[in-house]
């Protein structure tokens, strides 16, 4: 696995809002026109930086949703309730809008048709937003790797992408397999609970196989999981992880 | 700047000096994490540090011989490429000074290396005159895996990831090579007040 090549200096540009779509109660995506985007690879983020009138600024890193071959990008952010930034891309921004970002970056989270499989992707809560963008890239390439995806959600209202994760579900595409941490549907035939070792051991394919794995989610959450396929015997090497959020310690 | 994100005010903070923020970054009193893989948990009698490379022979410490040479405890904002600053953290731990006290060397940088094969690079004046350490506390605790326990390197005036988790030693060499996130597109010093984040940057 080569490293990217290193482009020059990543500059600030302006993108356009295109559209906003409605992904669950907190989490909206957007749809971006960007007249100098280089072109990304699935699972990289960009930094947006937001400026008020008086210049103080604000920066965070999103994931982008989208495969490189969709065009454009398409970022999908959860409100945070004590957020800064994510707060006003939800509730604030409208179609029409700029929004300043300067990217693609990170080139070890990424999965490109060349790395094979068998492809592993977990995911908790909005986690599921860089492995939606591999998803979409295999399926634009044309990959026939074994995909699997598990997918812990609170509730299934909390579920990003449901649409278009059942579709894929149906197709045989992808093996989808969705778990509901805090509340289900009485008919309800999915997983119920956290992602433990049980289900690990059901879902992830057996060490021998060597799945390629990547997990993305709340820092908790990528700790249990990837400590888990230790546990079970799979390679740490195969195993690529992107945390969010803090320990919960002090 | 001319651009304005319409409808944008902020939350500014004004319980922290806005003259200990590098830009672009904003304060937390939590601990985020970051890293590229499953946490590796070596166990302390089998755990050791070495500096190799360009040395006359490279040195070994036991985790229990580690222990017992000197240790400061230090307070230190910190600043992750992430966005996210702490300020006043508190670690404890032993200056890189130490370790290499009495180690001849020609080489004019470091490559930090870790469990889990990951690796960091320096110019070795900036883990040398009280600038690194070798941490294991933090907080008056152990410091956890996930924070990089039971030891990582500590380099709090450039951004985090020079603070290799887990490391189990420090390479010195002539040659400059870039570390892990290096190869990915990330800055090959990370000077925080700089806003060194990426190549070019």
């Amino acid at each position: 696995m080569a490293g990217t090549a290193v482009r020059g200096r990543l500059i600030w540009q302006l993108g356009s809002v295109v559209e906003l779509v409605d992904e669950t109660p907190r989490v909206k995506s957007i749809v971006l026109e960007l007249p100098d985007w280089a072109g990304h690879r699935a699972g990289q983020h960009v930094d947006v930086r937001l400026i008020a009138e008086d210049g103080y600024q604000a920066q965070r890193s999103y994931s982008i949703a989208s495969a490189p071959e969709d065009g454009g990008v398409v970022l999908t952010v959860e409100r945070l309730e004590d957020g800064e930034v994510s707060p006003y891309l939800v509730d604030e921004l409208r179609a029409g809008d700029k929004l300043e970002l300067r990217g693609p970056i990170g080139g070890f989270f990424v999965w490109d048709r060349s790395f094979g499989g068998p492809l592993l992707l977990i995911a908790g809560g909005s986690g599921v937003v860089p492995l939606r963008a591999i998803l979409r890239h295999r399926a634009a390439a044309r990959s026939d790797v074994p995909a699997r995806l598990l997918y812990s959600s609170r509730t299934l209202e909390d579920v990003i992408y449901g649409d278009e994760l059942n579709r894929l579900a149906a197709d045989d595409e992808v093996d989808v397999r969705l778990t509901l941490t805090r509340r289900w549907p009485k008919d309800w035939n999915g997983h119920r609970g956290r992602v433990d070792n049980a289900l690990l051991e059901e879902v992830a394919w057996s060490p021998d196989d060597k799945p390629l794995t990547y997990i993305c989610g709340p820092t908790g959450f990528v700790e249990a999981v990837a400590n888990g396929l230790v546990q079970l015997g799979h390679d740490p090497a195969r195993i690529r992880t992107e945390r969010f959020g803090a320990t919960g310690a002090g | 700047m001319s651009f304005v994100s319409r409808g944008f005010r902020g939350r500014r903070r004004d319980d922290a000096d806005p003259a200990r923020i590098p830009p672009g970054q904003y304060v937390t009193g939590d601990f985020p994490v970051l890293a590229a893989g499953p946490t590796p948990h070596t166990p302390l009698e089998e755990w050791t540090f070495t500096m190799r490379g360009a040395v006359d022979e490279p040195v070994t410490w036991t985790w229990d011989e580690l222990q017992a040479l000197p240790s400061e405890t230090v307070t230190r904002d910190i600043h992750c490429v992430t966005k996210w600053s702490k300020l006043d953290t508190d670690w404890t731990g032993v200056s890189v000074d130490t370790l290499l006290d009495g180690v001849e060397t020609s080489a004019e940088y470091v490559l930090a290396f870790s469990d889990g094969g990951y690796t960091t690079n320096l110019p070795l004046e900036d883990v040398t005159g009280g600038k690194a350490w070798i941490a294991y506390g933090y907080d008056g605790e152990p410091l956890d895996p996930e924070h990089g326990g039971p030891a990582r390197l500590l380099v709090p005036h450039l951004y985090f990831w020079k603070s290799a988790k887990w490391v189990r030693g420090l390479e010195l060499r002539e040659d400059d090579k870039p570390g892990f996130w290096e190869n990915y597109g990330y800055h090959n010093y990370g000077d925080p007040w700089r806003e060194q984040r990426y190549a070019g940057d």
